[in-house]
């Protein structure tokens, strides 16, 4: 909401500067967006007297200017056209800055004769575009005096940012009402004086609402002027629109926009004489009914929409637009005037369904002033006569004003026990006496207190609470810490979450950086990754890029990595702790971490030979954020069965028996074609949420640590082994023979070729034995190996390579 | 004796003569070996008389201590050398660079999160977590934004289709749902933050279409609005780490609060740079209040007993302000150099003990 100081002034009495104003209306909730001085950028100009205006010696297009600036006599340069002996201007001196070009004066020398300061145009005073020449002011302009405050250029402009519940102070006055109430100045009454009314209006109303639907518009008051002139509305009236960007267009359209602004009471006025009929009608099911809006553009109606018409259908939208049929022109003579009250709900759902802003819309519905109908009327009338002349008829009367007047019950006290701070009953009733509200007592601690009929949002305890807060101040709550709590025995944070939070560290330890990205996707790349449901499909995405819900994270990481390999970084580690979706329940999101290698699996370097990321790369990273999202790794199976956006033969899925817990690979090649990635890329999903969840354990004790001081033995074997037999099978196959005895079982070669034959591999184990009581014989350790080629033999049918 | 002279520095000769160690090995063999001059020279003391032979035995005897000595300087001589040599052949050029390692990053909305999370942490608050397509229940009408409120057109809502029963699911606008879903599954009090994805339909250099939040609740049957405020300023004197933080409270208005309030924190706006806790300019930092009585009620929590306050912190906006971030956007583009500059160490974990940031 925009308003200059003077208009402001123009209802409160006071005495405050400028900073104290707009501080105190922050402070009560009026927030102050932006003050906008005008006088503090051209403070440094002041109107000053051509005393010559000579021919340069040097340049015909320039002029010699002996300048009386009011504190002596200064010679200035000065190419316009309408520079010329005897005008008054408005002069620069040097050292100023010219708000129009921000340029910073300093003497200078043009063609060889020295300038000092300017004489300026209004677009380098920032105040229009017009350059052809220098402003040229009246003959009377005090020199010396500075022009901003000659010119009136000098009022502040607020903006300040009226919350959805302060109503009444989409006006001018009723946010002069406030500040009064906060003590920052005296409220001055407007001019509610009655115009009598000196004949019958020939134009009549008449609701006509099916039951149920009367409260679409309880009060109609309209009135006929007769016989108006509709010229320019005169200059303080322009000058007011003009101060909040406003374009003044007619004295009847300038009223309406004025009372608006002014008072916060919308008003629309017909052109009498092309209404059809002695009447206009208000009803609500017009569905199909069509409509003319004064912004040009055509309405069409449903049954909801509460519609004022004539003889000749439907002529305005009730509470949101008039209509051009009946709008006034510069040839109106009669004019009806309208001030209603229409249902805020009614009036947005209307105009959010036709997507259609307007003054009126925004205040109806957020509820305007039900006792403000008819003093709204008569200060209507009075500028319309004032202005255009004519003569008002008497008013006319549909409906009534719907009761606002109720009480509410208050304890003082609440104001201590809720807002923290201690105020005595006696300045409670105060300061909601001062803001309109009536209170007496009813019991030995409360009171019943009745809004004023422009706080409709006043509706509990709570709200006056807040109404004697904020005039006492927010600032003067003394803060209080939050008391401590008893001892938390263990996290604040739930294990998922905190699982996550591990993950999302180790990746960062494995050198992959962590990506946030958007939750929906385009569908065309979702498809690509499982597919999204209809019902994850947003009804109004942000745009068709963002329209589904992702079903995997990926799609966005291999997106990531194309935009970086195209910024020149190709070699990418990035990974993503998030959710993604399955279905719209609650229990359909699922906390994903993702991660995607690209490129290079290490920067090109001395040491390793370059080689592109692959599915190991993505094994190593999901094992590892697994081992540290407390996943039981070591009982994991590997199994070649990856969802179709992996490579069919270079991925794989983690699971404890049924239970998924990750897949991981290089991106199937179709994918990365469909989307347009040339690069290899290696990823991994894992479910976080489907780790299984540790029994709760009486402790954090961990089990006894047994070492043994025996020495360990290292045995390698080499199995040739059909290709298909799996590394997991090899090893699980050996380990197996004696699992007390047996550490580990690593596999450190896999050669296929020449000398193990056709369809064969060979597959080299290190088995690694910790005898735990003894040292272990040769003996010993032969008949183990004897029984580890024979399980592997029956197990896998590998032999021992020769 | 003159030939023993003689011998004395034929041999030393011989291992002075050694150029490396193998060769003093064979000097040594030729003189001190089973075959050896002087061990022959012993061998034939077993001809003499007895006091002949006890003479030259000892002669001898220290002739081989001493050729023991010369034979072992000399081969730590040559071994010196060697490993001279050895380490001559073994260097390197240092200034070589090391193998590539790199170094991954955590996302400046983790960090600031976790931040969050151990100062709302210590003072007692649980961190939950509630889900981001919602129901238009939780989302406004509990919060006590009925469907025609003009507060529904400050959220920017995205919407996914009609279902059967006309209902339509969204993604929630904020993360004051889960004040609804906390206090609906389990009795008062109440001491959470509820960190989380939000989404808003607007798009624009200041707005992203998601983003995130921290929503806070305390309820209990004392809570008022001076702990609000403490709570509040503690939490960002601790966040943005300056003891002597300016802070205000303005009025504001949130349908689920009452009084409600957004919180200013003071900074210096110079050269489009921007000082947290000094200087004349103000920066919107939250919203909070006073949870609307008719909250509790729709939520099952009895307001005429219970009372607390709920705030809604953006994280971005924080982590901006904190960390100097300018741009909005830049969050969720994964760019490796923003990453890089804006990001974390993975063993930067924040604690109130250890410190928020480095």
């Amino acid at each position: 909401m925009k308003f200059t100081l003077s208009w402001l002034k123009t209802y409160l009495e006071t005495d405050e500067s400028l900073e104290a104003l707009s501080a105190g209306m922050t402070a009560i909730g009026l927030e102050v967006e932006s003050v906008e001085d005008p006088a503090e950028k051209l403070a440094p100009f002041t109107i000053a007297h051509v005393v010559e205006a000579a021919p340069h010696p040097n340049a015909d297009k320039l002029r010699l200017c002996t300048v009386d600036t009011g504190a002596g006599q200064v010679q200035v340069v000065c190419g316009a056209p309408n520079a010329r002996t005897g005008m008054k201007g408005v002069f620069a001196a040097s050292g100023s800055t010219i708000p129009g070009t921000g340029l910073k004066l300093k003497p200078t020398k043009i063609r060889g004769v020295s300038s000092n300061g300017m004489l300026c145009s209004e677009r380098e005073m920032g105040i229009s575009d017009e350059h052809e020449g220098i402003i040229d002011l009246p003959e009377d302009a005090p020199v010396g005096e500075p022009f901003a405050a000659y010119m009136g250029l000098d009022d502040p402009l607020f903006d300040i940012a009226v919350t959805p519940n302060r109503a009444d102070c989409l006006g001018v006055y009723g946010i002069a009402r406030d500040l009064a109430a906060a003590g920052l100045g005296q409220l001055k009454a407007p001019d509610l004086t009655a115009v009598p009314g000196a004949f019958k209006s020939p134009l009549d109303v008449r609701l006509d609402f099916a039951p149920g639907a009367e409260d679409a518009c309880p009060l109609f008051v309209g009135r006929y002027i007769r016989g108006v002139i509709n010229g320019p509305s005169p200059k303080w009236m322009q000058d007011r629109l003009l101060s909040v960007d406003l374009r003044p267009i007619s004295a009847l359209v300038d009223m309406t926009n004025f009372v608006t602004l002014d008072l916060n009471r919308p008003v629309h006025v017909f052109d009498a004489d092309k209404v059809s009929g002695d009447h206009l009608w208000l009803r609500t099911g017009c569905a199909g009914a069509k409509f003319q809006a004064l912004n040009g553009k055509e309405y069409e109606l449903d049954d909801e929409m509460t519609a004022i018409g004539d003889g000749a259908g439907v002529q305005s939208l009730a509470g949101v637009m008039g209509g051009e049929a009946t709008g006034c022109t510069g040839e109106t003579v009669n004019v009806f005037i309208e001030i209603a009250l229409f249902d805020p709900v009614r009036t947005a759902a209307t105009g959010r369904k036709l997507n259609l802003e307007s003054d009126a819309r925004h205040r109806f519905e957020r509820g305007v002033d039900p006792a403000f109908a008819e003093p709204g009327m008569e200060v209507a009338t009075r500028l319309v006569l004032e202005m255009c002349g004519g003569e008002a008829s008497a008013m006319v009367i549909a409906g009534q004003a719907p009761e606002w007047r109720r009480e509410v019950t208050f304890r003082p006290s609440r104001v201590h026990s809720l807002g923290g701070v201690d105020l005595s009953e006696m300045v409670c009733e105060e300061i909601l006496g001062n803001l309109g509200f009536d209170s007496y007592e009813v019991g030995s601690d409360h009171l019943a207190v009745e809004p004023p009929s422009w706080r409709g949002d006043i509706v509990g305890e709570a709200d006056l609470v807040e109404e004697v807060l904020r005039i006492h101040g927010f600032d003067n709550i003394p803060a209080v810490s939050l008391p401590p709590l008893k001892a938390r025995a263990g996290a604040a944070i739930e294990l998922a979450p905190r699982r996550m939070g591990w993950a999302r560290r180790a990746l960062a330890v494995r050198g992959m950086s962590e990506a946030v990205t958007w939750s929906f996707m385009p569908r065309a790349q979702a498809d690509l990754f499982g597919g999204a449901l209809p019902a994850l499909t947003l009804a109004n995405p942000i745009s068709s890029d963002l329209d589904v819900m992702r079903p995997s994270i990926l799609p966005n990481l291999a997106m990531a990595c194309r935009r970086n390999a195209d910024r020149g970084f190709a070699d990418m580690a990035l990974f993503e702790t998030g959710p993604q979706y399955s279905g719209d329940s609650a229990a359909d999101q699922h906390r994903v971490v993702a991660g995607m290698r690209s490129g290079q699996a290490m920067s090109r370097n001395m040491y390793t030979p370059a080689r592109p990321v692959d599915a190991f790369d993505a094994k190593a990273d999901a094992l590892a954020a697994l081992a540290a999202a407390g996943a039981p790794v070591a009982s994991l199976q590997v199994k070649p069965d990856a969802p179709a956006w992996y490579h069919p033969g270079r991925s794989g899925t983690l699971a404890l028996g049924p239970n998924l817990l990750g897949c991981f690979g290089e991106l199937h090649p179709a994918v990365l074609a469909a989307l347009d990635i040339d690069l290899p890329l290696a990823a991994f999903e894992l479910f976080i949420d489907a780790i299984p969840v540790p029994k709760e354990k009486a402790g954090r004790t961990r089990p006894a640590l047994t070492i043994s001081d025996f020495p360990a033995v290292e045995r390698d074997f080499a199995f040739v082994v059909d290709a298909d037999v799996s590394a997991e099978q090899l090893i699980r196959a050996a380990r197996v023979v004696d699992k007390k005895l047996i550490a580990d079982v690593a596999l450190f070669d896999l050669y296929e070729g020449e000398g193990v034959g056709e369809g064969k591999k060979s597959l080299a184990i290190a088995v690694r034995l910790e005898p735990k009581d003894r040292t272990l014989t040769d003996a010993e350790i032969e008949t183990l190996a004897t029984k580890l080629v024979d399980n592997v033999k029956k197990v896998t049918g590998g032999v021992l390579r020769g | 004796m003159q030939d023993l002279e003689a011998l004395k520095a034929e041999i030393l000769a011989s291992f002075e003569a050694a150029s490396d160690v193998a060769a003093l090995d064979a000097a040594r063999v030729a003189a001190l070996g089973k075959k050896g001059a002087l061990t022959e020279r012993m061998k034939g003391l077993g001809g003499l008389d007895p006091d002949a032979r006890k003479a030259a035995g000892q002669a001898l005897n220290r002739l081989k201590g001493e050729l023991t000595e010369a034979l072992d300087a000399r081969r730590a001589e040559l071994e010196g050398g060697a490993l001279d040599v050895r380490l001559g052949s073994e260097q390197v050029d240092i200034t070589l660079p090391v193998r590539p390692e790199v170094q991954g990053r955590i996302h400046p909305i983790s960090q600031v999160l976790d931040e969050m999370a151990a100062i709302f942490g210590d003072m007692g608050f649980s961190i939950v977590e509630g889900p981001d397509i919602e129901d238009d229940f939780h989302n406004f009408t509990a919060l006590n934004i009925p469907p025609e409120h003009p507060a529904r057109q400050m959220h920017d809502t995205f919407y996914f289709p009609e279902r059967d029963d006309g209902s339509r699911l969204l993604l929630r606008t904020h993360t004051s749902p889960v004040q609804i879903r906390t206090m609906k599954s389990g009795a008062p009090p109440y001491r959470i933050i509820a960190p989380g994805r939000t989404y808003r339909c607007d798009s624009d250099i200041t707005h992203a279409p998601m983003f995130h939040q921290i929503e806070g609740l305390v309820v209990d049957e004392h809570t008022h609005m001076g702990h609000l405020k403490g709570c509040l300023i503690d939490f960002a004197k601790a966040f943005f780490e300056v003891a002597n933080l300016p802070v205000r409270f303005r009025p504001s208005y949130f349908p689920f609060t009452e009084p409600s309030a957004e919180m200013d924190i003071g900074c210096a706006r110079e050269g489009g740079v921007l000082r947290i806790g000094e200087g004349a300019d103000w920066m919107e930092i939250l919203g909070c209040g006073m949870v609307n009585p008719r909250v509790l009620d729709m939520a099952g929590v009895d307001s005429s007993r219970y009372q607390g306050f709920a705030f809604g912190l953006g994280v971005e906006r924080s982590a901006m302000l904190k960390y100097g971030i300018p741009d909005l956007r830049t969050f969720y583009d994964a760019d490796a150099r923003w990453l890089r500059h804006y990001g974390f160490a993975a063993g930067d974990v924040p604690s109130l003990v250890g410190g928020l940031t480095r």
